[in-house]
C-alpha cells in the first residue's frame, strides 16, 4: 500500500542545514547535501566563520562530525579565535566529531620539476574524512593553493577533480574563497562550484559598516535574490531573513492590558490585541516614554518578558525618570523579565540594528517589545529605508505574536504625519498631544486608529502624577472642551452650581416640612373641635331621652291616682 | 626558508663532500607518475651523491596519516629530510637540472 514512492513525493534537492541562524530559513533548508557550496567574500566578510559555524554547528546540533581544512590559519589559531564565540571546538575534537587539518603552504619551500598532481591532498583529506566520520568539509581557503604551486593548469585541473571528488565522497562541502577584483574569486574558482555559491559583503555606507550576504546561485532550489544583512556578534552569524517573511500571521484575539486602565476603557475595554502593532506618537514631552513604561510595567508585572529598545536615554535614566511618576522598573530588571538594550541609532547602520534587534528577539523571546522612539532611527537612514526595515520587523514579530509597541516622536501640530509614514503599519494609533490654552499646556490623548475594536472616539486629558498615567475626563461643557486648570475651575464651578442647587432643595424640603406641621395642627384642631360638638350632641340626646322617662313615670303616677278603674 | 650566501656547505657539490643525504619520496600508489619520479631520482642519486643518499619510499595510499607530517599536498613530492632545511621538491622529477638546484647540489641561478 504505501510504497518508499510515496515516501518521497517529490525528487527534491536536499538539503544540509547549516544551523546558522536565519541562513537556512532564506535558503529553504541549507546548503546542497552532499555538494560543495562556494562562499565568497572579501577579507574580514565572515567566510571562516561561516565555515566554522557550519562544522560546529553540525557537530554539535545536527550529529554530523566535520573536517576543517585550513590553508591559511593555523589550528591554534583556529580554536583560540573561536573559543571566544563560544564555540568548544576543543571538546568537540577530543569527542572526535570534529577534527581540524591545517595545510601548510610555503611556496619558497617547494620546487616544481614535472608533473604532479593534488593526490597528497586527496589522501590527507580522505583520510581525516574516515577519521571522524566526517558528513561536512570546510576547505578554508582553498585558494592558497595558487600561492603555493606554480603550475596553474594543473592546480586548477586538480581543484575541479577535487570538488568532483568531495561530491563522491558525499560530504557537504564548504568552500572559501577570497574575492577578487570585479569577480567574485578571485581565480574564477565559481566556474567549478555550480550548485551554490553565495556572497558574503563588508561595506561602508556613510561610515557605517554593513554585512550583507548574498545567494549569487543556487541550483534547483528557488531562493531570495536579495542581499540579506547579517551579523556577526559573539553567538556566531545571524542573518536576517527578510523574504522568509509573509503577510501570514495569525491574528489572536486575545487582548493585552495597556497598563493604564482608562486607556484599556477606551480601547474597547480590554487594552491592546496581543501581537498587534501600536504606535503612540507626541511632541516633546507628552509622556510617550511614560505610557511606553506602564505597558513594560503591566507586562511584567504578569511574568511576560519584555524588550525594551531604547534609542534615545539610557538604561538608568529610563529607571529613574519613570519613577518619579510612580513607576518602578527595577524589580521587573532584577528578576529578567525586562530587558533594556539601549542604543544610539548611529551606532550602527539601519540594517544591523535590524538584524541585532532581531536576534535579542530570538534569544530573549519576549512577549512584547518596545521601541523607544523609532523617529531616532531617521538618523540612520532615509524615511523610505526606515519604514522597510519597521515594517520587516514588525512583520517578523508579528510571525511570532509578539506585541509591538513604538514611540515616535512628532514635529509640530499636525498630529496625522508621522515622519516615518509608518503609522500605516500599525494596528493601534495613539496621539499625545499638547492642548495649550489660558497660558499652560496640557496634554490630551486620543486613539486615532485601533483595528479591530470598538474604540473611544473621545479625548481624555492625560495626568502625569507620582502615582502614575491617569487619564481623565475633559471638561466638555458650554465653554467648549476644558483641560488643566481652566478644566479645574469649570468643575469647581460646576460644583459651586451643584452645591447651590442642593442647598436650594435642602431649603424647599424645610419649608415643605413645617408647612406639613402647620397643616396638621390645624387638622387636629379640628377634628378636637368636632369631637367636642359630637359630645355635647350625645349629651343633649341623653338629657333628653332621660326626660322622656320622667315624663312617662309621672303620666303613670298621675293615672293612679286619679283611680281610674 | 631563504638560503644565505654565508653557509659554506652549499652551493656545490665538491664543498660538502661528506654530507649525507635523506630523502623521501612520497607517492599515492604504483601510478606512472611515481614510478617515473621514483626512476629519475634514482638516477639523479646515483650519479651525484653515490654512497651517501638514503631514500625512502613513502606510499600515502597505505600510510595516509603520513601526509599530513610533511605537509605533502602534490604527489610525487620528494623531501629533503637531511642535509638540512628541508627542501620539497615536486612533480616527476624530470628535470634534472631543477632537481640538482633543489637538492643544492648546483648553485641557484638567482
Amino acid at each position: 500500500m504505501s510504497s518508499s514512492k510515496e515516501s518521497i513525493p517529490l525528487k527534491q534537492l536536499r538539503k544540509t542545514p547549516t544551523g546558522i541562524a536565519g541562513f537556512d530559513e532564506i535558503t529553504g533548508g541549507g546548503v546542497p547535501q552532499g555538494r560543495p557550496t562556494l562562499i565568497c567574500g572579501g577579507p574580514g566578510s565572515g567566510k571562516t566563520l561561516f565555515g566554522m559555524e557550519f562544522l560546529v554547528r553540525g557537530a554539535r546540533d545536527f550529529d554530523e562530525p566535520g573536517i576543517f581544512m585550513s590553508f591559511e590559519e593555523k589550528d591554534n589559531d583556529l580554536v583560540e579565535n573561536f573559543t571566544s564565540l563560544g564555540f568548544d571546538i576543543d571538546g568537540l575534537v577530543t569527542q572526535e566529531k570534529m577534527a581540524i587539518d591545517y595545510v601548510h603552504i610555503e611556496r619558497s619551500e617547494i620546487l616544481e620539476t614535472g608533473e604532479f598532481d593534488l593526490e597528497g591532498l586527496f589522501v590527507r583529506l580522505g583520510f581525516a574524512i574516515d577519521s571522524v566520520g566526517a558528513k561536512r568539509v570546510v576547505l578554508d581557503t582553498i585558494e592558497a593553493l595558487f600561492s603555493g604551486f606554480p603550475n596553474e593548469g594543473i592546480l586548477r585541473a586538480e581543484i575541479r577533480r577535487l570538488f568532483r571528488w568531495l561530491k563522491d565522497q558525499g560530504v557537504t562541502a564548504v568552500i572559501t574563497c577570497e574575492q577578487g577584483k570585479g569577480t567574485l574569486t578571485r581565480h574564477g574558482l565559481e566556474e567549478y562550484v555550480s550548485d551554490c555559491v553565495i556572497f558574503l559583503d563588508h561595506r561602508m555606507i556613510e561610515q557605517v559598516a554593513t554585512r550583507r550576504l548574498r545567494i549569487i546561485k543556487y541550483r534547483g532550489t528557488s531562493h531570495g535574490t536579495n542581499e540579506y544583512p547579517f551579523l556577526i556578534d559573539e553567538g556566531g552569524l545571524y542573518v536576517l531573513p527578510i523574504t522568509s517573511v509573509g503577510l501570514t500571521h495569525e491574528a489572536p484575539t486575545e487582548r493585552i492590558p495597556s497598563g493604564v486602565p482608562r486607556l484599556d476603557t477606551m480601547l474597547g475595554g480590554e487594552g491592546y490585541f496581543r501581537g498587534s502593532s501600536i504606535l503612540i506618537t507626541g511632541t516633546a514631552g507628552t509622556g510617550k516614554t511614560s505610557l511606553a513604561a506602564h505597558f513594560a510595567s503591566s507586562v511584567c508585572s504578569r511574568g511576560e518578558r519584555c524588550l525594551y529598545l531604547a534609542f534615545e536615554e539610557s538604561e538608568s535614566q529610563i529607571v529613574r525618570n519613570m519613577r518619579s511618576i510612580g513607576v518602578d522598573l527595577k524589580p521587573w530588571m532584577d528578576n529578567g523579565l525586562l530587558h533594556f538594550h539601549a542604543t544610539r541609532p548611529t551606532l550602527f547602520g539601519l540594517e544591523m540594528h535590524l538584524v541585532s534587534m532581531n536576534k535579542l528577539v530570538k534569544d530573549f523571546k519576549p512577549a512584547v517589545v518596545i521601541m523607544d522612539p523609532i523617529s531616532n532611527m531617521v538618523s540612520v537612514g532615509s524615511p523610505a529605508e526606515v519604514k522597510s526595515a519597521l515594517m520587516r520587523f514588525i512583520d517578523s514579530l508579528k510571525m511570532e505574536g509578539i506585541t509591538t509597541l513604538f514611540t515616535c516622536l512628532i514635529s509640530g501640530q499636525h498630529q496625522d504625519l508621522t515622519e516615518i509614514g509608518v503609522s500605516s503599519l500599525m494596528d493601534t494609533w495613539i496621539t499625545v498631544q499638547d492642548i495649550e490654552s489660558n497660558g499652560e499646556r496640557n496634554r490630551g490623548l486620543y486613539v486615532i486608529k485601533s483595528r479591530g475594536m470598538a474604540h473611544s472616539n473621545q479625548v481624555r486629558e492625560f495626568v502625569l502624577s507620582s502615582d502614575g498615567v491617569h487619564l481623565v475626563d475633559v471638561y466638555v461643557g458650554a465653554g467648549g472642551v476644558l483641560t488643566g486648570a481652566a478644566r479645574l475651575v469649570q468643575e469647581s464651578k460646576d460644583r459651586q452650581f451643584e452645591k447651590e442647587r442642593e442647598e436650594e432643595i435642602e431649603r424647599k424640603k424645610r419649608e415643605f416640612a413645617s408647612r406639613k406641621l402647620a397643616v396638621e395642627s390645624q387638622v387636629s384642631g379640628l377634628l378636637a373641635e368636632l369631637s367636642a360638638q359630637e359630645k355635647e350632641l350625645e349629651k343633649i340626646a341623653h338629657e333628653e331621652a332621660e326626660r322622656k322617662i320622667m315624663a312617662e313615670r309621672e303620666l303613670a303616677e298621675l293615672a293612679r291616682q286619679r283611680c281610674a278603674d | 626558508m631563504a638560503l644565505s650566501g654565508d653557509n659554506p656547505l652549499m652551493g656545490d657539490e665538491e664543498t660538502a663532500p661528506e654530507k649525507h643525504y635523506e630523502l623521501r619520496l612520497y607517492v599515492a600508489g604504483q601510478t606512472p607518475k611515481s614510478m617515473e619520479a621514483f626512476a629519475n631520482l634514482k638516477k639523479i642519486c646515483e650519479e651525484h651523491l653515490k654512497g651517501r643518499y638514503s631514500i625512502e619510499v613513502i606510499d600515502l595510499i597505505e600510510n595516509p596519516k603520513l601526509a599530513k607530517g610533511d605537509q605533502i599536498l602534490a604527489i610525487p613530492t620528494l623531501v629533503r629530510k637531511l642535509p638540512e632545511p628541508i627542501r620539497k621538491i615536486i612533480g616527476t622529477l624530470s628535470d634534472t637540472e631543477r632537481v640538482l638546484i633543489g637538492l643544492d647540489l648546483r648553485p641557484r641561478k638567482s
